[in-house]
């Protein structure tokens, strides 16, 4: 070990082995501790990316859904049979323009003999209350009756789930033309494909689809030559025994193309039965199903047909809400932050209602709601399910945040400032009011909007006070019935249809939507204040 | 302010001789300050000149610092302080309960040990003060009151230009200088001045002290230091304090050269403190 050229003796102890040994061992733990940083940030990050994409994921396919899109002269005798024009009476008459689309549908899809089964069965594909923004329009224009207008209804969720994928699994094969056809539509059709190659394609699909895990639920396939759509019963060779389903009741001529889907489940196991599908496929070949932008997730209030649920209900609701919660906890948190901060003895009495404060803030929120079931409802008898007790009890909830957030700001600003301002003559309250509270300000402000954020996202309490409730309707203000967000969400979640899936997920995005705006004015506002000074 | 403010500013005062007929200002008696059960001041008696600078020096924790802030009230906004005994200005008692510290302290200006100016603009810094007393109507009338303040602080020059620049972008010796003028600007008899130049680097420190030796044409100055030099070279009368005792007063002059109290010698010539 060479030593520094000059200086002292006792600095060759600096590059000494034994030194240079800790040295290494103090570098080793820094670069551990660094790592172990990184780590978590990565593990944070993983995780959040992960939580967004799943719920992208999820909602993707509810932004979008199928209507049924018609042309259709509106005929008097369906809508308003009496012939008074009367707006009140069209609009209530749901089920006169629901009859005249179902008896469109089964002038095309059925048989004249046809039961009230297959016509159940026809009228599944849409759901009766969609016909209703057509109503309200018709009511509006009474005018347009008699003349034709479109119409867009709303394919049921099933159909709509089947269309964008969902369902069942499933693969289409191009399986060639027909060779040869024999048989009737009514005892069932041979057909005979043209070529060998296709029939291994087919009967590979089906055995690529059919479950191994279950007995006896194998796939099934559904023809479709020239327009006309069949169920697959059996299979020999090249030649296929199938049933009709849907289309011209001809037989196919001979060279029609043909086309197959393969589906892992047969109709007795899935929501959607094979005739609906075949009926679907062939409206949508005439271009009568369209993907369009699912607007009313915004506009519609909730309903028990997921394709009509919207959130419009649930995001004024909460608005409502957080008004309320907002002009509670806001105004008195940083009152009683300024006061106990700056204002109130130190003594025991003081020392006491802050612990409380502290331990306020770790209350369990669902404590808050019995709380507000037995003051508000109870004793004071306010009305259940509205915003003003919702917002009341998020409000209380919030409040110890919104204290110990605004303390911490208030305790930041440096007493320099105060003894400053009292030194030229200002009272306590000037020195508060004009120099620590604006100084304190973005630090309070962000207190209270996180603690917003929290209230925004609370589910617990408001379920005990009622804001479950089934809510069709926009409420008008905060002493109309109302739910909230969250708790829209925990209720579509718990749906049984697979439908509720997306659009519950369409809803939490809805809910991370204001959670991120909310931040955002957090930010923008403290940006504004900081500059000020 | 007045009129001849013009010719105050421009006369450097030269000598320290014109004290020995000053009248008394201040006139403390038997004060003592307890912080809860300890007592940090024990029984002091001190008459304070007018239109002079008095020092009070000490080695920390002394109390000297504790007894500037009787004379303003400010130990009143720390809760387990008391002061007892009576403190006389203008022959009224300023502990007296009836006397609001607010009122008080217009009359009785106090700068700090750091700079704090305001997180404002400069302007807004000295305009404060007269704002909340109601000293200046109008914004004509407050921009003289200002700018007034700043020339008395010896800043006017450097920051006429920038006057709605943050206080806290000054320099540590001019946010002092500010402080100073943010004093000033609600016209006080006196000034406190608690270790005003223990932040600053020499050049800035010797422009206070230049400033100090103008301000004491007008005010009754009381400065805290820990820098015997500083005593020596800006007041004219000394107090030396320790351990909650006076334990000597007198012309600064006799103090520094004669020290009675042999504490008093040991501490000025450095041998403890």
């Amino acid at each position: 070990m060479s030593s520094p050229t000059e200086g002292p003796a006792n600095t060759g102890s600096f590059v000494t082995e034994e030194a240079l040994q800790r040295l290494k061992k103090r570098h080793a733990a820094e670069a551990r501790f660094k790592l172990y940083g990184q780590l978590a940030i990565g593990i944070a990050i993983v995780a959040l990316v992960a939580l967004l994409v799943s719920i992208f994921g999820q909602a993707s396919s509810a932004f979008s859904r199928h209507v049924l899109s018609y042309d259709l002269n509106i005929e008097a005798s369906y809508v308003d049979p009496e012939g008074t024009r009367d707006p009140d009476a069209i609009a209530r008459n749901v089920s006169g323009f629901n009859l005249m689309l179902q008896d469109q549908l089964a002038d095309e899809f059925l048989a004249d003999d046809a039961d009230r089964n297959d016509q159940r069965e026809l009228y599944g594909v849409f759901t009766r209350l969609a016909v209703l923004p057509i109503a309200r329009a018709t009511a509006d224009a009474p005018e347009t009756i008699g003349s034709e207008q479109i119409f867009n209804v709303a394919l049921a969720d099933d159909i709509d789930l089947f269309l964008k994928g969902g369902v069942s699994a499933r693969k289409s094969v191009e399986i060639g033309t027909v060779a040869a056809g024999e048989g009737s539509t009514e005892d069932g059709v041979t057909l005979t494909l043209a070529s060998q190659d296709d029939a291994e394609k087919l009967s590979a699909a089906l055995t690529e689809l059919t479950r191994t895990d279950v007995d006896d639920a194998p796939a099934v396939a559904l023809i479709k030559a020239g327009n006309t759509w069949y169920r697959m019963e059996s299979s020999e060779g090249r030649n296929l025994s199938l049933t009709y389903l849907a289309g011209p009741r001809v037989l196919p001529a001979e060279g029609a193309e043909m086309e197959a889907l393969v589906l892992a489940q047969s109709q007795e196991n899935r929501t959607v039965t094979d005739r609906q599908i075949a009926w679907t496929k062939i409206l949508q070949t005439q271009g009568r199903v369209k993907s369009v932008l699912n607007t009313s997730l915004f506009t519609n209030s909730d309903s028990t047909y997921p394709e009509l649920a919207g959130t419009a209900a649930a995001i004024i609701g909460s608005l409502l809400t957080m008004l309320v919660t907002a002009l509670l906890a806001i105004p008195v948190g940083i009152f009683a932050a300024v006061y106990l901060e700056e204002f109130a003895p130190k003594n025991r009495l003081t020392a006491l209602i802050e612990v409380n404060i502290n331990n306020l803030a770790a209350v369990p929120s669902i404590v808050f709601g019995l709380l507000g079931a037995a003051v508000f409802i109870n004793f004071m008898g306010l009305p259940r399910s509205v915003p003003l007790v919702g917002g009341l009890v998020l409000g209380l909830l919030v409040l110890p945040t919104v204290i110990i957030a605004s303390r911490a700001a208030l305790t930041a600003v440096p007493p320099s400032i105060r003894t400053a301002a009292l030194g030229v003559g200002a009272s306590k309250t000037q020195s508060v009011f004009h120099h620590v509270l604006p100084l304190a300000a973005p630090g309070i402000m962000t207190g209270a909007i996180i603690g917003m954020a929290r209230a925004l996202g609370e589910t617990a309490p408001l379920l005990l006070i009622g804001m479950v409730a089934f809510v069709a309707e926009v409420p008008d203000g905060p002493m109309d019935e109302s739910t909230v967000l969250p708790v829209l969400i925990y209720k579509w979640s718990t749906g049984a249809e697979r439908a509720w899936e997306p659009q519950t997920a369409a809803a939490i995005i809805v809910l991370l939507v204001f959670l991120v705006l909310m931040n955002l004015i957090a930010i923008i506002l403290r940006r504004r204040f900081e500059r000020r000074w | 302010m007045d009129g001849n403010m013009e010719h105050f500013t421009q006369t450097k005062s030269s000598a320290r001789a014109d004290t020995a007929s000053a009248p008394i200002k201040v006139d403390c008696q038997n004060i003592d300050v307890y912080y809860g059960d300890k007592r940090a001041i024990e029984d002091i008696s001190l008459e304070i000149e007018d239109r002079s600078v008095t020092a009070f020096i000490g080695p920390s924790g002394c109390g000297k610092s504790t007894f500037l802030r009787c004379m303003n009230r400010m130990n009143d906004t720390i809760e387990s302080a008391k002061v007892t005994g009576k403190i006389f200005m203008d022959g009224a008692n300023i502990n007296d309960p009836a006397i609001d510290p607010v009122l008080l302290r217009s009359r009785v200006g106090m700068v700090f040990q750091k700079p704090n100016p305001f997180p404002k603009s400069i302007y807004d810094n000295i305009a404060y003060g007269p704002r909340i007393h109601g000293l200046a109507s109008g914004k004509a009338e407050m921009d003289e009151v200002v700018e007034n303040s700043l020339r008395k602080a010896g800043l006017w020059e450097e920051v006429k230009d920038r006057l709605q620049a943050p206080g806290t972008g000054l320099s540590g010796g001019q946010q002092q200088r500010l402080c100073i003028a943010r004093a000033i600007a609600v016209s006080p008899e006196v000034i406190l001045m608690d270790e005003p130049c223990s932040a600053l680097d020499p050049i800035a420190t010797a422009k206070i002290e230049e400033l100090i030796d103008e301000l004491r044409e007008r005010y009754c100055i009381v400065i805290v230091t820990h820098s015997m030099q500083q005593a020596a070279r800006v007041s004219q009368k000394t107090a030396f304090f320790h351990l909650g005792k006076l334990i000597e007063y007198g012309d600064t002059e006799r103090i520094f050269t004669n020290p009675e109290h042999g504490r008093t010698q040991d501490y000025i010539t450095g041998r403890f403190g």
